[in-house]
C-alpha cells in the first residue's frame, strides 16, 4: 500500500530521517510513536506532499510519489492544529474539498451529511468554526478530510491537544471509525499508550532512525532494544550475560534472577557477551503470605508510591545494581506495605526478554 | 466591612460604600486619561464642533451673521460647480485607493510569504521614501511627467510618439498616478499585517484537500486578508478625498479637487460658512462611500464562497 524506500531527508549536516524503510498495509492503523524531533511528524509530511525527501522514494498503491504536489496525492490530513478554516462555517468547511470535484449540489450534500454524522456532528453544519470546542473542531478536521475518501489518512498528533478524558474517548472512536470506513490511517503521536491502544502496528522511531517495527503487544513485550523498552513505558533491566544458544532460545546468566532462557533478541549476540534482560512492572507480582511461585526473587521495600488503583512499589533486591519497580494491585493491601518490610516477588520467566543495549 | 458580610448593616449603607469605591474607580479612571482626553477634545472635537457651527451662518463682509440658515447648504449641494467638483473628488480618491490596493496587495503579499529572514528590511526600504518631504516627491513627479520630463523623453528617444505629449501631467490622471505613489506604504502596511496574521496550516489544508496555488489563494488567503485590504481602502480613500496640495502642483485646472474649493472660501473668497457647509458635505459623503465599500467588498467575499 504505502512502501517507503530507503528515505532520508537532510537540513545540511542534520539529518531529519535517516534510511526509513516501512513497508505499510492497506486499510492498517499504523502509528508513527517516538520522542519529538524523532522524524515521525517529517515522514508523516513527505507522505502528504508537504516536504520531500533528500534521498528515496515514496510509493503510494505502487505509483510512485516523486514529483506529486500534496493536492494531487491519495491522501488526506488532519492536522495537530486542526486548521479549521475560520472565515467557513462547519458544512463549508467539510465541503472545502469537494467543491473541486463539481459534484451535483445534491450529492454534495449527501456526502456532507454523511460526513458529519461519521463523526457525530450531525445539526452543527451551520454553526461558525470559531464557536467550535476543541473535541469539535477536531471532528471537523475528521470530517474534512474523510469526506475525500482518501486511501490513506494521515493524522498528525491529532489527541494531543485534548483534555485527558476526551483524548481516551477519541482515541476508542478513531479507531471505530478506521474499522468502519477500512481506509489506512497512519498516526503520529508520542504518547505510546496512544499508540498501543489504537494501532494495528507501531513503528519505533529514534534520532531520525526506525528502531522496530511490530504490533504493539509485541513492541511492549519484545523491544529490540532498551531504548524501546524505555520509551514504551517502565522496564526493569538487568545485566546478563549469554551462556549459550540454542536455535531461537539463548540461556542467559543474570544477576539477581539466576539463569534463564529466552527468546533470542534481534540483535547478533554470541556467547559470552554481555547483554540486557528486562521485566516490565506489572510483570512482578508480591506473594503474599506463604504463596509461591516457580520462580521469586526476595528484597526489601525502599519505596512505596500510591497511585490509586496500584501502588508503585521500589523493591532492593541483594546482587541486583539497581532496586526494581513494581506495580500492585492495591486488592491485597500493597499500599499499606510498609517500608523495610521483606517480601517475595514471583515471576514468569517468559516476561524476562533479552534485548540490545 | 465585617459587619457588612454579617448583614447588621441597613442596605443603604453598603451600597454606599461599593458606590463610593465606584465612583473613585471611575474618577481615577478618568483622571488618569484627562491628558489625553482633554488634547483629543481640544484639537478633534471642538474644531469639528466649530466647522458644523459655522455652516449654519452667514458671512456679511467682515463679520458673521450667527442666525441659523440652511443656505450654505443648499449652495453646496445644488451649484454645479462644487457638485463637480465632489463628485470629481469621489471618483479620484476612489481610483486612488483602488490603484493603491491592487499595487500594494502583491508587495505586502511577497514580503510576507516570501520575504524570508529580510522581511524587516523590505518594510525598512518601503518606508525609505518618506525620509524626503512630500512636496518634494510630488515635484519629482512634476519631473517625470511634464513636458520636457523623463518619461516624454523616454518615450521620445524610443520612437513611440514624435513630440512631447501634454496629456501625462496637469490634469486627474496626474493626480492619481500621484497620490497612489504616495500613499502606497500606507496601504502595504495593514495588508502585511493581515498577511502575517494568516495561518500557514489553514494554506497547506486547502493544498491537502486538493486546491493548487491560485485556488487556495483565492479561497483562502485572500478572504483572510481582506480586514487588511478594507483598512488599506480607508486609508488611503479618506484622506485623498481632501487633498489638496497634490491637485494644486500637478492636478491643472482639470484636476481640481473639492478640497481646493474649500481652501478657496476659507482663504481668498473669504465665506467661512460656505467652505464649512462644503466641509461637512464632504465628511458626510466620504463616510457613506467609505461604508459602501466596505459593504460591497464584504459582500463580493460572500459571493466568492
Amino acid at each position: 500500500m504505502i512502501d517507503i524506500r530507503n528515505v532520508t531527508r537532510s537540513y545540511g549536516t542534520f539529518k531529519a530521517l535517516d534510511d526509513a524503510v516501512l513497508s505499510i498495509r492497506e486499510g492498517e492503523f499504523f502509528s508513527l510513536l517516538g520522542p519529538s524531533g524523532c522524524g515521525k511528524t517529517t515522514l508523516l509530511r513527505m507522505i502528504a506532499g508537504f516536504d520531500n525527501p533528500t534521498s528515496g522514494s515514496i510509493l503510494i498503491d505502487g505509483q510512485s510519489m516523486v514529483g506529486i504536489p500534496a493536492n494531487r496525492r491519495p491522501t488526506n490530513m488532519v492536522f495537530q492544529s486542526y486548521a479549521i478554516f475560520p472565515h467557513l462555517n462547519v458544512e463549508q468547511n467539510v465541503a472545502y474539498g469537494l467543491k473541486r470535484l463539481k459534484l451535483e449540489a445534491a450529492e454534495e450534500r449527501r456526502r456532507v451529511d454523511e460526513a458529519l454524522a461519521m463523526v457525530s456532528l450531525s445539526g452543527l453544519g451551520k454553526r461558525g468554526a470559531t464557536e467550535l470546542s476543541g473535541g469539535q473542531r477536531q471532528r471537523v478536521a475528521l470530517a474534512r478530510a474523510l469526506v475525500m475518501r482518501p486511501k490513506v489518512l494521515l493524522l498528525d498528533e491529532p489527541l494531543s491537544a485534548l483534555d485527558k478524558k476526551l483524548r481516551e474517548q477519541m482515541q476508542v472512536e478513531l479507531r471505530r471509525l478506521q474499522q468502519a470506513v477500512g481506509i489506512t490511517f497512519i498516526l503520529v503521536t508520542h504518547d505510546q499508550y496512544e499508540a498501543l491502544a489504537m494501532s494495528d502496528r507501531i513503528a519505533v522511531m529514534f534520532g531520525g532512525r526506525i528502531a522496530q517495527v511490530a504490533a504493539p503487544k509485541e513492541i511492549y513485550q519484545r523491544p529490540v532494544n532498551r531504548q524501546v523498552a524505555d520509551f514504551l513505558g517502565g522496564m526493569n533491566f538487568i545485566k546478563a550475560e549469554m551462556v549459550e544458544e540454542s536455535g531461537d532460545a539463548i540461556v542467559v546468566d543474570t544477576h539477581g534472577f539466576g539463569r534463564i532462557r529466552t527468546e533470542r533478541p534481534r540483535s547478533t549476540l554470541r556467547p559470552g557477551s554481555a547483554t540486557t534482560v528486562g521485566i516490565r512492572p506489572e510483570r512482578l507480582r508480591v506473594l503474599w503470605d506463604d504463596a509461591t511461585a516457580s520462580h521469586e526473587v526476595a528484597g526489601t521495600v525502599v519505596e512505596r508510591h500510591y497511585f490509586g488503583e496500584i501502588t508503585h512499589l521500589i523493591v532492593d533486591v541483594p546482587g541486583l545494581e539497581k532496586p526494581l519497580s513494581v506495580t500492585e494491585t492495591n486488592d491485597f493491601g500493597a499500599d499499606d506495605l510498609p517500608i523495610g518490610a521483606t517480601i517475595r516477588l514471583g515471576y514468569d520467566p517468559d516476561a524476562l526478554v533479552a534485548m540490545a543495549d | 466591612m465585617t459587619t457588612a458580610a454579617g448583614g447588621s448593616v441597613p442596605y443603604r449603607a453598603r451600597r454606599g460604600t461599593t458606590g463610593t469605591v465606584l465612583q473613585s474607580e471611575t474618577a481615577r479612571a478618568y483622571a488618569l486619561i484627562s491628558p489625553t482626553l482633554l488634547y483629543a477634545l481640544v484639537l478633534l472635537v471642538v474644531p469639528i464642533l466649530v466647522v458644523i457651527a459655522h455652516s449654519f451662518w452667514t458671512q456679511d463682509y467682515l463679520t458673521i451673521d450667527r442666525t441659523f440658515t440652511l443656505e450654505n447648504y443648499r449652495v453646496a449641494l445644488t451649484e454645479p460647480i462644487y457638485r463637480d467638483l465632489l463628485m470629481r473628488s469621489l471618483v479620484i480618491s476612489l481610483l486612488v485607493s483602488l490603484f493603491t490596493v491592487v499595487l500594494a496587495y502583491p508587495i505586502a503579499y511577497f514580503i510576507s510569504f516570501h520575504g524570508g529572514r529580510h522581511k524587516n528590511l523590505w518594510l525598512f526600504l518601503i518606508t525609505v521614501p518618506f525620509w524626503s518631504s512630500y512636496l518634494l516627491r510630488v515635484m519629482s513627479w512634476k519631473v517625470i511627467l511634464g513636458y520636457n520630463g523623463v518619461l516624454n523623453s523616454g518615450l521620445m528617444a524610443v520612437g513611440i510618439i514624435d513630440e512631447p505629449s501634454t496629456a501625462f501631467l496637469y490634469n486627474s490622471t496626474a493626480v492619481v498616478i500621484t497620490l497612489t505613489h504616495a500613499w502606497a506604504a500606507f496601504a502595504i502596511l495593514p495588508i502585511y499585517v493581515s498577511l502575517e496574521k494568516v495561518d500557514r496550516t489553514l494554506i497547506e489544508a486547502a493544498t491537502d484537500l486538493g486546491d493548487g496555488p491560485i485556488r487556495r489563494f483565492l479561497r483562502v488567503t485572500l478572504p483572510l486578508s481582506i480586514p487588511g485590504v478594507i483598512s488599506a481602502l480607508l486609508i488611503v480613500m479618506i484622506p485623498t478625498v481632501g487633498d489638496f496640495v497634490t491637485p494644486r502642483l500637478v492636478g491643472g485646472k482639470d484636476g481640481v479637487m473639492i478640497a481646493n474649493a474649500i481652501q478657496a472660501q476659507f482663504g481668498k473668497a473669504s465665506n467661512w460658512p460656505l467652505g464649512a457647509a462644503l466641509s461637512v458635505t464632504t465628511m458626510a459623503v466620504v463616510t457613506a462611500m467609505a461604508a459602501a465599500s466596505v459593504l460591497v467588498l464584504r459582500l463580493l467575499m460572500r459571493l466568492g464562497r
